[in-house]
């Protein structure tokens, strides 16, 4: 129970998303009418995915400095659960972008970037099953989270600049690489917030389940 | 420190100094005459198997005849996007081999020889060399075949120096990371091209100026720089990263 607290609150914070997102009263603005909900759902997303990213780019580095196989077994989940969010936000995404822009794909910077995060996460994937020695298995791909991870950084950067966004607060040269938080309604922002650390935290509690179960599953060799 | 917590007389102090400058010079005179050795090393194997530089040389003319029977002669936003992929796989070609043709045998020669730092800025020096001659060879045969849409030669040939420049240098680690890959060639597109998305976004930007697009002021100092700051980023990354790899 002492150790469980933050998966309550997870459960705790997503059933305030669900109930609280679909019923307090929202501006309208422009064309987005109601779907400006999917602020909830979607987004939140694409936080959980650079959260978790980041810590399986924090369980690459341990694992270049101490060795340990656990570390890079932790890594490989994170990004797994990354990989997932990042569909999840593209599919939340691309349905939404069906009924407002008219198409669910409109190479919008945010969509590439996306798509990019994917691809080279599944090539991390593809990288570590090409390798059949286990140490140099976790030691090459944990170079890769690394160096991928401080190119992905300045591309979600960059990107938005370069490319026009049809994002709402991401309009124009000056496009903001997240969103602009200041335009947010204040309402809005007690649900977002909200929900922004609930799918977070499962995210994490969905990693922490596959850890429990790769360790378990590779127990032979881990302490070989 | 140690000249300060010893009473020592300005004339030995200047002596002491002197002596600890020369032997620091000696110590970075030696990293660059390791780098030179190795490089030169690079340069000989390219000369002694000369195959492989000229596989590359056939590599980009077939590519680039093709592209002309499917082709003929472009419009400009078409020319410039086949250019640059067309040099983005002449770099995986290329940078491929550098890290490949070595055998394990020899990786653990090197080992012995020289610190990890000193063998990766050498195959970044060599890879960058040889990436700006193949840029510029595959812009001249891009020119002949395909004609000449852009304005201004020398701004787009230094622009092309500047993306051989910014591949080769993302491939280089890459390389190292397929060869240890149990050799697997294949992977470098894989791992490399959503990697090179954000070099190349800036690359096509840039060359639109070539093309006579209008940009705001200082609009392409700032991506040139970004893009040499991105350089910069993967030169430290490299350095950081390859002393993990090396070992085995």
């Amino acid at each position: 129970m002492n150790k469980s607290w933050w998966k309550i609150v997870a459960i705790i914070l997503l059933l305030y998303t669900f109930t609280a997102g679909f019923i307090i009263h929202v501006p309208i603005i422009g064309n987005l009418q109601q779907t400006i909900r999917n602020l909830f759902f979607h987004v939140p997303m694409w936080f959980g995915q650079m959260i978790l990213l980041l810590i399986s780019l924090v369980f690459s580095i341990r694992y270049l400095r101490t060795g340990n196989l656990k570390e890079d077994i932790k890594a490989r989940e994170f990004a797994r659960t990354g990989i997932l969010f990042g569909i999840l936000g593209l599919v939340t995404g691309a349905i939404w972008a069906n009924y407002t822009w008219g198409e669910p794909w409109s190479n919008d910077p945010k969509q590439i970037a996306v798509a990019i995060a994917l691809l080279i996460y599944m090539a991390y994937f593809v990288l570590r099953n090409s390798m059949t020695d286990i140490d140099k298995r976790a030691r090459v791909s944990s170079v890769y989270n690394i160096f991928a991870y401080f190119i992905y950084i300045p591309l979600i950067m960059i990107l938005p600049r370069l490319v026009q966004s049809l994002h709402p607060g991401g309009e124009g040269v000056e496009g903001n690489p997240a969103m602009n938080g200041k335009d947010l309604d204040p309402t809005m922002r007690m649900v977002f917030w909200p929900a922004v650390f609930g799918w977070t935290l499962t995210g994490i509690w969905i990693s922490n389940l596959y850890i429990r179960l790769s360790i378990l599953k590779e127990k032979n060799w881990l302490h070989a | 420190m140690l000249v300060r917590k010893t009473n020592i007389r300005p004339v030995a102090e200047l002596v002491i100094i002197f002596d600890s400058y020369l032997h620091l010079k000696a110590i970075t005179l030696s990293t660059f005459h390791k780098i030179s050795i190795l490089f030169k090393k690079e340069l000989l194997l390219e000369l002694r198997q000369q195959y492989t530089f000229y596989g590359i040389l056939l590599y980009i003319a077939s590519t680039i005849f093709v592209l002309y029977l499917t082709m003929g002669e472009p419009e400009p936003a078409v020319w410039n996007g086949l250019f640059w992929i067309q040099l983005l796989f002449i770099c995986t070609n290329a940078i491929a081999k550098s890290f490949l043709q070595e055998g394990k045998g020899r990786m653990l020669y090197y080992y012995t020889l020289s610190s990890a730092t000193d063998f990766i800025l050498a195959k970044l020096l060599y890879n960058v060399v040889l990436m700006i001659l193949m840029s510029i060879l595959s812009l001249v045969l891009f020119s002949f075949f395909l004609g000449t849409p852009f304005n201004g030669l020398i701004h787009f040939a230094a622009l092309t120096c500047l993306g051989g420049f910014s591949i080769s240098m993302v491939f280089t680690l890459l390389a190292a990371i397929a060869a240890k890959a149990n050799q697997n060639a294949a992977l470098m597109p894989i791992l490399g091209f959503p990697l090179i998305i954000p070099q190349l976004l800036l690359l096509i930007k840039l060359s639109k100026s070539a093309f006579g697009e209008i940009f705001r002021d200082q609009a392409v100092v700032q991506m040139t720089l970004l893009l040499c700051g991105l350089d910069i980023l993967i030169v430290v990354l490299s350095l950081i990263l390859f002393p993990f790899l090396w070992k085995d």
